[in-house]
């Protein structure tokens, strides 16, 4: 740990010096280093174009249904094949790649917040506020985390706010060690004392000298949490949980599609699932790929 | 200094009912008026509201609650009439026969695999096991047990129907400690073994394909860092052989993080173990979870996970006094 504290603000500030080149050279160093993290991010645009302009681009409505033509296998007309109504699989696929992203960006954004600032302020001021963070925290992993967040959302109610707020609730514990980890260290840090005679005020400096120092870790867990994110909010869909029957959303449509498997019409699981299971493999590999550029030695 | 190790699982444990009860009271609309049922008028409401306590302020309710959970009554499961405790205690078995089979699995697999990688570290080996095992962690539970009921239930025919621990073919072993491989070796039944095994290795293996990651990452990292050690070094000028000092030094001493890291794998387990078993209609635990969830039996949801948690605080305890055992150089204190 402590040889991994004194590489890290290097790491920091080394692309910070030559801002006109990093970009190209960090794309370059990725390349050379793990071409998969290539692919990923790769993956990453596709992903993030048909959250965009998927329902656009779509050939059917992901809602109509067309009972002549329902249960049919993958063809030319439609690439995923139909559902039990006539649907498109392949809109419907599609189309639920937004509301997939929306909810687990929605969830990872607000434990990064709610995170950032509880571990700061443990991580700076520590004493009671730091025992207290660390007990609350300890008592959310205590949990298993899908169990309590299948808990809180059975107790708040079945929406697709309470499964972001339960994806969110049971991800701080990561954000909120991290940054109190990355601040402790660096507290009494030579720049940090400088800026404090310099006649920085203490959420001054907490916030913009010290702070900034916990990103790239941060940067890591998000993309990696990302993938755990989508998921757990798939999960928390395929048993009944959030997301209602018509809507496109991977999870759900998986649980329908279980339905048919019996019977033999696997298109209806295998494409949501599959496009499921890129997603959250992208934001993975992409979790990977990142690390290996802030940290090399944590590879594992 | 085992007692020492237990008392610091205290404060967790208070914390988990702490957050145990506030779900239970934030429970949607009323309490009352949903454990009344729909026919009930204002009367029977208020009623109820007085014999559940409800009436009274909230720091007394949470005392009453303890004692309630003191005496093992999590409540009663609206769907099936009987107490959550009974209903959880029949059904925690196959859950746990699920489970551990699953993280056994894994870990045949993780660990070879792991140090495999450890000893080529930055050829193709590795990195084809670094991408199996991120494409395992990357499935979905529910979506890998579908995939592997229409690979080998439907088109080959070589798996049973995914429907519950035991085929209808089969008696139920007469029940002893409610694991039915382990009934049912008991009884010196093998048919019914054979077909418990069977109906067994699709979930299982579903669950432990989730859990190689973290576990084959783990073996790799500490298996790395113990063949840079000093002793492995001194091992090998020693002249030892290279099987004596990859098994005999470097992994005994690379399994100890791995035994670490067993605990958060078990929380994923128990927590994809609520998907499996839906999937698989496995009559465990999880699945009961979900069948109350349908029906919005909230104190069975909410029995679960308290009941969830106190198993997983108690066997993170169980292996942070096992480390200590094992590793005489980690105190308890």
């Amino acid at each position: 740990m402590a040889d991994g504290t004194a590489t890290a603000p290097a790491a920091t500030a080394a692309p910070a010096k030559r801002r006109g080149d990093t970009a190209l050279g960090h794309i370059a160093y990725v390349l050379r280093d793990n071409p998969v993290t290539l692919i990923a991010f790769a993956m990453l645009a596709f992903f993030l174009g048909c959250a965009i302009f998927g329902p656009l681009l779509v050939p059917f409505d992901p809602l109509a249904s067309n009972a002549a033509r329902a249960l049919e296998p993958p063809s030319w007309d439609h690439w995923f094949g139909t559902d039990s109504v006539g649907r498109d699989v392949f809109s419907r696929v599609i189309v639920a790649t937004r509301l997939d992203l929306t909810i687990s960006v929605a969830a990872v954004a607000l434990s990064f917040a709610i995170g950032s600032v509880l571990g700061s302020i443990a991580g700076y001021w520590g004493g009671w506020i730091d025992a207290v963070l660390n007990r609350c925290l300890d008592t959310i992993m205590a949990f298993p985390l899908f169990v309590l967040a299948m808990g809180v959302v059975a107790a708040l109610g079945n929406t697709i706010e309470n499964i972001i707020y339960a994806t969110a609730i049971i991800n701080i514990p990561f954000y909120a060690r991290l940054v109190r980890a990355e601040v402790n260290i660096r507290r009494h840090a030579g720049f940090a004392q400088a800026a404090r005679i310099a006649g920085n005020g203490d959420l001054r400096v907490l916030a913009v000298h010290i702070f900034p120092n916990a990103l790239p870790p941060m940067m890591v867990q998000v993309s990696l949490n990302l993938g755990w994110a989508i998921l757990n909010a798939a999960g928390l869909s395929f048993i009944g949980l959030g997301v209602r029957p018509p809507t496109p959303e991977w999870g759900i449509m998986v649980a329908e599609g279980a339905n048919f498997i019996v019977s033999g019409e696997w298109w209806l699981a295998l494409f949501p699932g599959l496009w499921l299971m890129l997603a959250v493999f992208t934001f993975n590999l992409l979790g990977d790929g990142l690390r290996d550029i802030v940290d090399p030695r944590k590879r594992t | 200094m085992i007692l020492g190790r237990v008392a610091q699982a205290l404060p967790v444990v208070a914390g988990v009912v702490v957050i145990s009860f506030l779900l239970t009271r934030a429970l949607p609309g009323d309490p009352a008026a949903y454990f009344a049922g729909p026919a009930a008028d204002a009367a029977s409401i208020a009623e109820i509201r007085e014999a559940l306590g409800l009436d009274k302020p909230l720091i007394q309710q949470f005392f009453l609650y303890v004692g309630d959970l003191a005496r093992g009554d999590f409540g009663t499961a609206i769907s099936t009439g009987q107490p959550v405790a009974a209903d959880l205690a029949a059904r925690l078995p196959a859950s746990l026969e699920l489970t551990l089979c699953a993280l056994l699995l894994s870990c045949a697999v993780a660990v070879p695999l792991g140090v495999l990688a450890a000893t080529r570290p930055g050829t193709w080996v590795d990195h084809l096991c670094r991408v199996l095992v991120t494409a395992g962690v990357s499935m979905p539970t529910f979506f890998t047990g579908i995939v592997l009921i229409y690979v080998f239930y439907y088109l080959a025919g070589i798996a049973p129907s995914p429907l519950g621990r035991l085929d209808f073919i089969y008696i139920e072993p007469p029940h002893v400690t409610g694991f039915y491989l382990i009934d049912a070796a008991i009884a010196g039944d093998f048919a019914t073994w054979l077909g418990a095994l069977k109906q067994l290795v699709l979930p299982a293996t579903t669950l432990a394909l989730f859990t190689l990651a973290p576990i084959a990452r783990m073996t790799r990292a500490a298996m790395l860092s113990a063949l840079s050690a000093d002793f492995v070094r001194t091992a090998r000028a020693a002249g030892l052989g290279r099987r004596k000092v990859l098994y005999g030094y470097a992994l005994r001493n690379a399994l100890l993080p791995v035994v670490t890291t067993l605990g958060m794998v078990f929380s994923f387990t128990l927590g994809a173990n609520v998907l499996v078993e839906k999937v698989f209609a496995w009559p465990g635990i999880g699945s009961y979870a979900v069948e109350a969830l349908v029906v919005s039996d909230y104190a069975a949801v909410q029995g679960f996970v308290l009941a969830m948690a106190l198993l997983f605080v108690l066997l993170n305890l169980l292996i942070d006094i096992a480390y200590a055992l094992i590793d005489p150089r980690i105190g308890l204190s």
